[in-house]
């Protein structure tokens, strides 16, 4: 081989080492959340199902008119998921319980490590040191890895634009509320005072005092303290989390953590495969000086594995 | 063509026709048929006419969809955000087209010449292969006019698809670069030949790096979903080697399946050392990707041991999973080599083209079939997705075959010496035309150092 293209082998290996050094996940770990990180935490046993957080996200964020109207007891027949026309659905469970029926709100859970974060390769999403995952639509392409990645299935796209689709979910009111210390609409217009909005570390501590004060009334879990590296919606249950459709499978290390084996190769590669392989050319190249030239007609066996 | 052929048309494969003359670039795309000729092969060809359907029906719709929007194109959902653009296009084609770079490394890096009558084929696999899909990429995309905003706008270093997104930019680039060399060749332009040749270590390089990891990679994107793709297709651990090795008998493969279909369908357009050469390399390819599957199987094997997962074999989801394994991996490897030992090429070709199937449904499984096997309902794709898929898919032989037809990729672009040292090719009268005007020739020849 030539000296030349040797060096120049290296100079391309290098170049996309460069490249790829940016590549690893560096920023994860243990990040535990932001310390002044706001959340809300749900506490089901309360919830009645009246729908006026529904009603109120709609209104705040600008939804286009449901189907039905809010006070429509019948959409509670068929389990629902946010979409980019609802970014929050309420559902019911265990309805032919003698306890009664229990309600469950879903939105996007706004992850201390949010997976679709760390998956978008145009880093459309922020997570805010207010705790919010935001999202930037000036520059999302549309790939939908973050619907993917995502392990609650909260974001929705916007299929029916031809023009310009984007992600919506549940940014915790933010630019209107949330910025200005104020607390999520679904929060404030909540008749029950099911939904709790402050600190996430003394919601941690507030729910993990209601289960001590009664017990009977709680499973002893709070669902979003460590699942995924933890969220900032925060639930409380009265029964199995996996009866009320939570998934309750999921690690409690954040999504990336899986994608780390992968990370961690990437520089190796780019690395190694260079010298690897201009070195078996040499050995290669030094082996056929001693026999068959350039695509002659030898009748060489083959030794290909 | 063969007809054509039969009553004498001489095939354009050099820059001179049969009179000695310089074909021109107008010659030379027409096949060296006049229009009205090159319109009645192509009427002939009814190959073309369902083509011709195809492009009827599924023009309309590609354009209405970016018209009208994905929910009226795909089946919009917001649980499958990736139906068969993704996980038929992307996920599919470029496992296939990971033949670029191994048959780049075999005959650059490992000097095994004796497979360069099918570099250029594979080669040019991998192009089409990667540039396909990119086109079901910005099918699928909600706004494709974005597609540079990773390389210039907005950067998210750490996601797997920033990875993807720039290594199969790069090596799209570095691709079209190892093919140019034929269009060089084909166009009359000695010196850029000449440049790639000199680079073409570096591009190889680069080109293996570059598919270690965006196959990888590819499969590396699954491990954000470790809940929704079914734990028998999926491992934290394993996947993106999964991805990788099973790429790898699937490009070898698609070669094989390529090469046979080209064989068989456009006879007249390889050369005599195509043909002589074809059944050696299949069984050098077919050797290649027995022992690519043989891996492929082992280490999916220990994935489900590492996890311990063999409970889910003994499900429904298992046995679909034992089903593309046997048929798509373990069959055709017994097939293949069976084929190998005892010379029978069908069994070898039979083989290739069940590898090629399992690759497409391992890919279509993980993306697709299996994915959100939680979930209560399965995704079936529209009609108008699988209409689009399927002009795309068109689009693709169509450019194939027109790329096959014309440059050297199945024949090697004649010198002027080697011409005149194989008068049988050509035509008794055109030979004494050809002597008579040996000036030019051999100024030609003389500038233009074909390599």
């Amino acid at each position: 081989m030539k000296r030349r293209n040797f060096l120049k082998a290296c100079l391309i290996g290098g170049t996309t080492i460069a490249l790829g050094k940016t590549n690893k996940g560096w920023a994860s770990g243990s990040f535990e959340g932001y310390p002044e990180a706001m959340g809300v935490l749900v506490d089901t046993t309360r919830c009645i199902g009246c729908r006026s957080c529904e009603a109120a996200c709609n209104k705040e964020q600008k939804l286009p008119e449901p189907d039905t109207s809010f006070d429509d007891p019948s959409v509670f027949e068929h389990e629902r998921r946010p979409t980019s026309k609802a970014y929050t659905v309420v559902n019911r469970y265990q309805k032919e319980q003698p306890s009664g029926p229990v309600y469950r709100k879903v939105q996007c859970n706004h992850c201390n490590e949010p997976a679709c974060l760390t998956s978008c390769f145009v880093n459309a999403y922020t997570k805010t040191k207010e705790g919010a995952v935001i999202y930037n639509s000036k520059v999302c392409v549309g790939c939908r890895n973050c619907m993917i990645a995502c392990p609650f299935n909260a974001p929705g796209y916007d299929y029916d634009s031809a023009t310009n689709p984007i992600v919506k979910k549940c940014i915790l009111c933010y630019d209107t509320r949330l910025k200005y210390g104020k607390p999520p609409a679904c929060v404030e217009i909540c008749p029950q005072e099911a939904l709790t909005f402050g600190h996430r570390a003394d919601l941690i501590k507030l729910a993990h005092e209601r289960i001590r004060a009664t017990p009977e009334r709680y499973v002893d879990h709070v669902y979003g303290e460590k699942e995924v590296g933890g969220t900032s919606w925060l639930y409380l249950a009265p029964v199995g989390f996996d009866k009320l459709g939570f998934d309750t499978t999921l690690s409690n290390d954040p999504i990336i953590s899986n994608v780390k084996d992968f990370l961690g190769m990437v520089p190796m590669v780019l690395s190694i495969w260079p010298a690897l392989f201009s070195g078996i050319h040499l050995l290669a190249k030094h082996e056929e000086q001693g026999g068959h030239g350039h695509d002659t007609d030898s009748n060489q066996e083959d030794t290909k594995p | 063509m063969k007809k054509m052929i039969q009553h004498g048309l001489a095939i354009v494969d050099s820059p001179y026709d049969e009179d000695g003359k310089k074909r021109t670039l107008v010659n030379k795309l027409l096949l060296g048929l006049t229009p009205s000729q090159y319109l009645l092969q192509a009427f002939r060809n009814p190959f073309n006419w369902i083509l011709a359907a195809i492009f009827a029906i599924g023009i309309p719709i590609l354009i209405g969809r970016f018209f009208f929007g994905l929910a009226w194109a795909t089946s919009g959902s917001n649980d499958y955000p990736w139906g068969l653009f993704l996980g038929f296009g992307l996920f599919a084609m470029v496992p296939l087209s990971s033949s670029g770079f191994q048959l780049g490394t075999a005959c650059e890096i490992f000097g095994r010449h004796d497979l360069e009558p099918i570099e250029r084929l594979a080669l040019l696999n991998g192009l089409l292969g990667y540039f396909f899909a990119v086109m079901y990429l910005l099918a699928d995309l909600g706004q494709p006019w974005r597609l540079p905003y990773p390389m210039v706008v907005s950067f998210g270093p750490a996601a797997v698809l920033f990875l993807v997104a720039w290594h199969v930019a790069t090596y799209l680039s570095v691709q079209v670069a190892e093919v140019s060399s034929a269009f060089f060749e084909w166009i009359g332009f000695p010196a850029g030949k000449r440049a790639i040749r000199r680079i073409t270590l570096g591009l190889t390089v680069s080109g293996i790096i570059l598919s270690t990891l965006h196959q990888g990679a590819l499969g590396a994107l699954f491990t954000y979903a470790p809940g929704k793709v079914h734990p028998l297709w999926y491992s934290s651990s394993f996947q993106w080697l999964h991805f990788f090795v099973s790429s790898l008998p699937g490009g070898l493969c698609m070669v094989i399946t390529v090469s046979t279909i080209a064989a068989k369908t456009m006879a007249w357009r390889g050369d005599s050392r195509f043909h002589e050469k074809l059944d050696k390399v299949t069984v050098s390819l077919a050797k290649g990707a027995c022992m690519g599957i043989a891996t492929y199987i082992t280490i999916k094997l220990i994935a489900i041991a590492h996890d311990n997962k063999w409970a889910y074999l003994d499900t429904g989801w298992g046995q679909w999973f034992m089903f593309e394994i046997i048929v798509g991996f373990m069959l055709p490897l017994t097939l293949m080599t069976y084929g190998v030992h005892t010379r029978k090429m069908n069994v070898v070709r039979l083989g290739a083209f069940m590898t090629v199937f399992g690759v497409v449904l391992n890919r279509v499984n993980t993306a697709m079939i299996t994915f959100n096997w939680k979930l209560p309902h399965r995704e079936i794709p529209p009609w108008r997705e699988v209409i689009i898929s399927l002009t795309i898919f068109a689009t693709y032989i169509v450019v194939y075959r027109f790329i096959l037809y014309r440059l050297p990729i199945l024949f090697k672009w004649r010198r002027q010496e080697q011409e005149e040292t194989v008068p049988e090719a050509v035509p008794a009268p055109a030979l004494g035309r050809r002597e008579a005007s040996s000036v030019p020739v051999a100024s030609y020849s003389s500038m233009t150092k074909l390599d």
